[in-house]
């Protein structure tokens, strides 16, 4: 393993882990609202499979995709200020903690509709095949869309037609309060690939190397124009679905063990003794990771919101009724 | 009469429903063992099982359909979608089968399925969890839309559309959720036509429906202690068929009318409306009839513009005002 690499991946997951104790906190505070939905015990899915990914590639995440921003290179202020609903936010204070979008970053947004992200990340594939580009289409959704009709529709036209795409099943077993054998009668999600004549491949999503070497594959597969590819990943999520949801349908005994397979915790342990990370270079980046968190947060909090309520409407101001007399 | 919350009467209602007729079944998102989203469903699962009080998997077209598909043999599902946002996943089977069997079939065929969901905007749920669909639904013939403004109603009309041999589609509010009221201790069946004087008045009609009623009524009390204008509340909790009737009986004793929604202006509840008076009653007007409504954008997330965009009590008085030339 590079060192470097490592070191990346380790940073990353903890910027991540820290970011989204963060935008808990702000959100107890009153700073954020509505619906927010936080990753930790994911963070190796999104590392793995976004740092195996070129700057060329493009990214159509859902709603539980601050990491995804952030691992894209969105600045944690900026994803910070989103959340906040501020104009220093990646879509302006508009969107949300569900709608980030960096197209700089070639991050195409979160969508809240759940299997929303499939045909639209075939739409982007479609242009990069006509191009005969050699990049990709990383989409990502959860366990619970892959039972929407937008995901059978759009394997299978992405096998058709041979659509560079990474379809990136982040499985955590539920879809909010409903567990996977309880919503598909196919709990093994890669497999469903088999019915496009799709390659596909399940990984442990707890382990950020595995991913990573998964996604690599697979994306030189998607590059060489072999067609499309479903990646599972299987991972949990530590908190409830959103700030909304405790979680109280899972047992403690099955969120304990899952905690004691935690991605960032095994990469810690396993960056020192392999002699990978210095356990003083440990520091330093817990350090970093945490002064980029707190700055995050201070930006957001000065940031001003945005005022114009017709902004980007349409592409020029329409003249048309715009509502109250 | 108990006092009950919003989703303790519809809880009722569907807990009645289920123990009258063992053909009533309840599906939706999450409404079995973790008890609904706004707990409509709280406890059901567990009294009536699995195979009556469905979780199905994320598939809103698919398991709208499977209620249709089931309704047509002598199921009465009621159907929950969890927000009206993705009942846009549902459109087909709810337009193309539901709504339209009855007539394609020349009446051999009938679709007696209730949908709930709930619409409107809530708090900073952003642009794709803040619509308001009633408009869209209302548009279509065939199918039935109600939308209870209290827990009485919200109870009468879950047991009336269950009893109902139409599709009735029933509109909610992510807001009303926990809102309490008097409902009824013996069974009690709202007409799923019609409308509800909510307020008796001279002066102005305030036409509101579901959430809006509220800021019509608090309009009111506000506009009759501080500037003497009595006005009539009237609450469309029928949409679709809208009650032309009602409409015309209001606007013909006050010679005014205002029409609060929280959905934007463009072909909605308060054009249906303005319509309606144009063709009932347009020689009884004093003044030209006035919509409040939501801004003509998608739902902004920053709260300031979010609240800017949805209409309350305030924008309804300040509309009387100007219509009284007061502003
Ligand atoms: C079409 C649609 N139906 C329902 C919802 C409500 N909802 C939001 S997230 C979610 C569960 C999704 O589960 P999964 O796909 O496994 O993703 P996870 O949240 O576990 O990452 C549901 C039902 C939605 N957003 N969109
Ligand atoms: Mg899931």
């Amino acid at each position: 393993m590079q060192r470097d690499l490592v070191r990346q991946f380790f940073y990353d997951m903890l910027l991540a882990r820290l970011f989204e104790q963060a935008a808990a906190e702000q959100y107890v505070q009153g700073n954020i609202a509505g619906f927010l939905h936080l990753y930790p015990g994911e963070e190796a899915v999104a590392v793995g499979t976004l740092r195996a990914a070129d700057p060329g590639d493009y990214v159509v995440s859902t709603y539980r995709e601050h990491v995804h921003a952030l691992v894209r290179g969105v600045s944690a202020d900026a994803v910070m200020a989103e959340l906040f609903g501020r104009v220093g936010g990646c879509s302006r204070g508009y969107g949300g903690s569900m709608h980030l979008f960096d197209v700089q970053r070639r991050f195409l947004g979160g969508y809240a509709i759940v299997g929303e992200t499939l045909p639209i990340a075939i739409g982007v594939g479609y242009r990069l095949a006509m191009n005969g580009a050699r990049d990709a289409v990383l989409c990502y959704f959860g366990d619970g869309a892959v039972n929407q009709g937008t995901f059978h529709e759009s394997l299978n036209m992405a096998a058709l037609w041979k659509l560079p795409v990474l379809f990136i099943c982040e499985n955590n077993h539920y879809q909010i309060g409903t567990e996977i054998h309880r919503h598909s009668a196919m709990a093994e999600i890669y497999r469903r690939a088999c019915a496009y004549g799709m390659a596909a491949k399940r990984v442990d999503g707890m382990d950020v190397l595995a991913v990573y070497g998964a996604a690599r594959a697979a994306l030189e597969h998607v590059r060489e124009g072999l067609g499309p590819y479903l990646l599972e990943c299987e991972t949990y999520r530590y908190r409830g679905h959103s700030m909304a949801d405790s979680g109280a349908y899972r047992s403690a005994l099955e969120v304990a063990e899952l905690q004691a397979r935690d991605p960032l915790l095994t990469l810690r342990a396993r960056a020192v003794e392999e002699g990978w990370i210095a356990a003083a270079e440990i520091e330093a980046l817990e350090e970093k990771a945490q002064q980029a968190v707190e700055s995050a947060v201070r930006f957001a909090a000065q940031s001003p919101p945005p005022d114009d309520m017709y902004h980007g409407v349409y592409a020029q101001p329409v003249d048309l009724y715009r509502g109250q007399p | 009469m108990a006092v009950m919350m919003y989703w303790e009467a519809i809880r009722r209602a569907q807990d009645e429903e289920l123990a009258r007729d063992p053909m009533v079944i309840v599906m939706g998102e999450d409404v079995g063992v973790a008890g609904g989203t706004y707990k409509a469903t709280k406890g059901l699962y567990e009294k009536y099982g699995a195979e009556r009080v469905i979780d199905t998997p994320i598939s809103e077209n698919g398991f709208t359909g499977l209620g249709i598909g089931a309704s047509f043999i002598g199921v009465r599902p009621i159907i929950e979608i969890m927000s009206v946002n993705f009942a846009w996943l549902a459109m087909d089977q709810i337009f193309n089968s539901a709504a339209k069997v009855r007539y394609m079939s020349g009446g051999q065929l009938e679709a007696p399925v209730v949908i709930r969901s709930p619409g409107g905007t809530a708090h900073q749920l952003g642009a794709q969890h803040s619509a308001r669909m009633e408009k869209v639904f209302m548009g279509v013939a065939g199918l039935r839309v109600v939308t209870p403004s209290n827990p009485r109603q919200a109870y009468g009309l879950v047991k009336s559309a269950v009893r109902c041999n139409d599709p009735v589609f029933i509109n909610e509010h992510e807001l009303m959720y926990n809102m309490k009221g008097e409902v009824p201790d013996e069974e009690y069946f709202h007409p799923l036509e019609g409308s509800e004087v909510a307020r008796q008045g001279r002066d102005v009609t305030l036409f509101g429906y579901n959430i809006s009623v509220h800021w019509c009524l608090e309009a009111a009390e506000f506009l009759a202690s501080h500037h003497g204008i009595d006005c009539e509340v009237v609450d469309l909790y029928s949409l679709s068929p809208l009650d032309r009737a009602g409409i015309k009986a209001s606007v013909s004793k006050t010679h005014r009318a205002i029409i609060a929604e929280e959905a934007e202006a463009p072909v909605g509840v308060g054009s249906e409306v303005m319509a309606i008076i144009n063709e009932e009653c347009f020689f009884e007007l004093d003044a030209a009839p006035v919509r409040v409504s939501a801004r003509n954008v998608p739902i902004p997330y920053n709260h300031r513009l979010e609240k800017a965009a949805i209409p309350g009590a305030k924008d309804v008085v300040h509309a009387v005002l100007k219509m009284f030339g007061k502003q």
